[in-house]
């Protein structure tokens, strides 16, 4: 992506996108790892970034590894593009790589960096979706030892997952899992897909553009290439479900903005105690506003 | 086809450091199987025997006689320092300790049970008596949620737990449910080979009577063979056909068990009849 690229040395202390270019070589060695083996927790040296573990430093480095001048960079947290997670990663990303340009619309970037949200727009094949994970082991709910869990995933073995979901059904009639569901990669690997909602699980089956996934603080990066299976876990007779949003009457609810009912919402809750419900994707929610503002206008 | 599904050849296991004296300064005429010269332990040397489709084998013998060793072996959950054992599965024979690990925790999971003294081995106490079972059928790729019901009811209806109890964690049951739960689990594969490691020790006599009837009435049932580790000449006189009598990790005598019990040839078999009697 950066072939040209000149070291900034007189300018600056630190080389383009902070790390250094071995370093970056690396974790792209990494990437082709995981993308090779679908699923695959490939470990990498995670390196020290100038923020706290747990901040997206994981997604940050793949980023960084990734991204070349001529790339657009779109940043979100939980969905927006505004909070201060999100803005102080696209800062750290201008900062560090004079000349990327940023957006805020999914359609223009080539790079998104998110933390807990796939955007609701349908990513294209150009583009990568780096997502930003605390735990990458789906297993590690049921399994405390790292060694085993290995010898677990290599084998296949997710019985003592599926007897969580079994239990879970037994007690509340139905999964309980809101996110972080264990989804099956190319019918080998679960992975645990960072914790985006159940919403965003079946945008991972088939996705037309690259998914990383990048856990800083335990050192490993995962992937589901493009045109890829990606199943969430379940039993043959009870149906994946995503959140349906239907009020009391069974009457799904509309983002209050945009008036969309077939988006992801986040629920608001004002000091009166009213409750009303938003686009968690606020680039989906501004562009659709604008939409029906033209056909107003028109 | 023979009817033979498991057959045992010179297994045996020696903890720590081997000398080649350790053989020839232990075994009962030794009085000890901890080796003089160089402390090593020899759990069990040179076990042999075959067992037969639908056989219950007992091996018997005093704490240290190397009778769990052998049992742990063939589960897998020892290594063995010698020795090999084929298992018949069907047409297929398998050298069970030439098999890679992943071979070996696949035949464990789904062709062997086990059955432990202590409940909390075999059992996983932070989830219920179904989930209990229906681990071990989401093992065998069974991904059909009322089917794994049923079977786990049914299977806990044959070994006389209520179905009532069945989403009830084990912790709450009394010892003896929780080795039934535990006999159930071990079935719900139905597997052709199944290991009870001191099953009824700790029970009192009419919980004891009642899982030795039940594991009685399962080997008719199913046919499934069974080798029972005990320290009971009971439980081998209501269930075993055969009986190894063991000590200090040696097989001192091996046959039928009426003969064992009524014609005992070995002096600690005398023994061990006489003060049982």
């Amino acid at each position: 992506m950066n072939a040209h690229y000149e070291l900034p040395l007189e300018d600056a202390g630190y080389s383009f996108g902070f790390l250094d270019e071995y370093a970056k070589k690396e974790v792209r060695r990494c990437i082709l790892k995981a993308i090779a083996i679908p699923g695959y927790q490939t470990p990498y040296a995670s390196r020290e970034m100038p923020m706290g573990r747990g901040f997206g430093t994981g997604g940050l480095q793949l980023t960084l590894s990734l991204i070349g001048a001529d790339d657009t960079l779109k940043v979100i947290d939980q969905g927006s593009d505004d909070s201060v997670n999100a803005v102080n990663l696209r800062q750290f990303v201008q900062l560090t790589c004079p000349g990327v340009a940023v957006t805020e619309k999914t359609q223009e970037a080539t790079l998104i960096q998110s933390r807990h949200r796939i955007p609701e727009k349908m990513l294209k094949e150009e583009q990568i979706l780096v997502l930003q994970v605390p735990y990458p082991d789906a297993l590690v709910v049921v399994e405390p030892s790292e060694a085993r869990r290995k010898v677990m995933h290599g084998e296949a073995d997710y019985s003592r997952l599926l007897v969580k979901l079994y239990e879970d059904v037994v007690r509340f009639d139905e999964i309980t899992i809101s996110h972080r569901y264990p989804t099956r990669i190319n019918g080998h690997y679960v992975i645990d897909p960072s914790p985006i909602p159940r919403w965003d699980v079946p945008r991972l089956h088939q996705s037309p553009a690259l998914v990383l996934l990048g856990a800083g603080r335990e050192k490993k990066i995962y992937a589901v290439p493009p045109y890829t299976v990606a199943e969430p876990l379940v039993f043959d007779d009870i149906a994946f479900r995503v959140e349906d949003f239907r009020d009391a009457n069974g009457k799904r609810i509309a983002c209050r903005c945009c008036g969309s009912v077939v988006s992801f919402l986040d629920e608001l809750i004002d000091d009166a105690g009213n409750v009303t419900h938003q686009c968690s994707d606020s680039s989906y929610c501004e562009e659709q506003q604008e939409t029906i503002s033209a056909r107003k206008q028109a | 086809m023979s009817n033979k599904i498991l057959s045992v050849r010179g297994l045996s296991r020696i903890h720590g450091e081997q000398c080649p004296l350790c053989i020839s300064s232990t075994g009962p005429e030794h009085d000890t199987n901890m080796c003089p010269h160089c402390g090593s332990v020899v759990a069990a040397h040179d076990v042999n025997f075959d067992l037969y489709r639908g056989e219950i084998l007992g091996i018997i013998g005093e704490s240290g006689s190397g009778k769990s060793s052998t049992v742990k072996m063939l589960y897998f959950d020892e290594e063995p320092t010698a020795g090999s054992a084929t298992f018949y599965d069907g047409d297929v024979q398998h050298d069970m300790f030439a098999l890679n690990a992943a071979q070996q925790r696949s035949m464990r999971n789904k062709r062997f049970g086990m059955v432990y003294q202590n409940p909390h081995l075999g059992l996983n106490f932070q989830i219920s008596a179904g989930g209990n079972i229906a681990e071990r059928l989401l093992m065998s790729d069974l991904r059909h949620y009322e089917e794994i019901r049923t079977r786990a009811g049914d299977l806990l209806a044959r070994t006389e737990v209520s179905r009532a109890r069945m989403d009830k964690n084990p912790k709450t049951f009394s010892g003896g449910m929780q080795q039934r739960v535990q006999i159930a689990k071990a079935l719900a594969t139905q597997p052709p080979l199944l290991y009870l490691d001191e099953v009824t020790t700790g029970l009192d006599l009419s919980v004891q009577a009642a899982i030795l009837d039940l594991i009685l009435e399962i080997q008719h049932e199913l046919g499934t063979a069974m080798i029972v580790v005990t320290h009971d000449l009971g439980v081998i006189r209501l269930l075993a056909g055969r009986t190894l009598v063991m000590k200090h990790g040696r097989v001192i005598e091996s046959g039928l068990t009426d003969q064992i019990l009524e014609d005992p040839q070995h002096a600690y078999t005398q023994r061990l009849v006489a003060s049982a009697l």
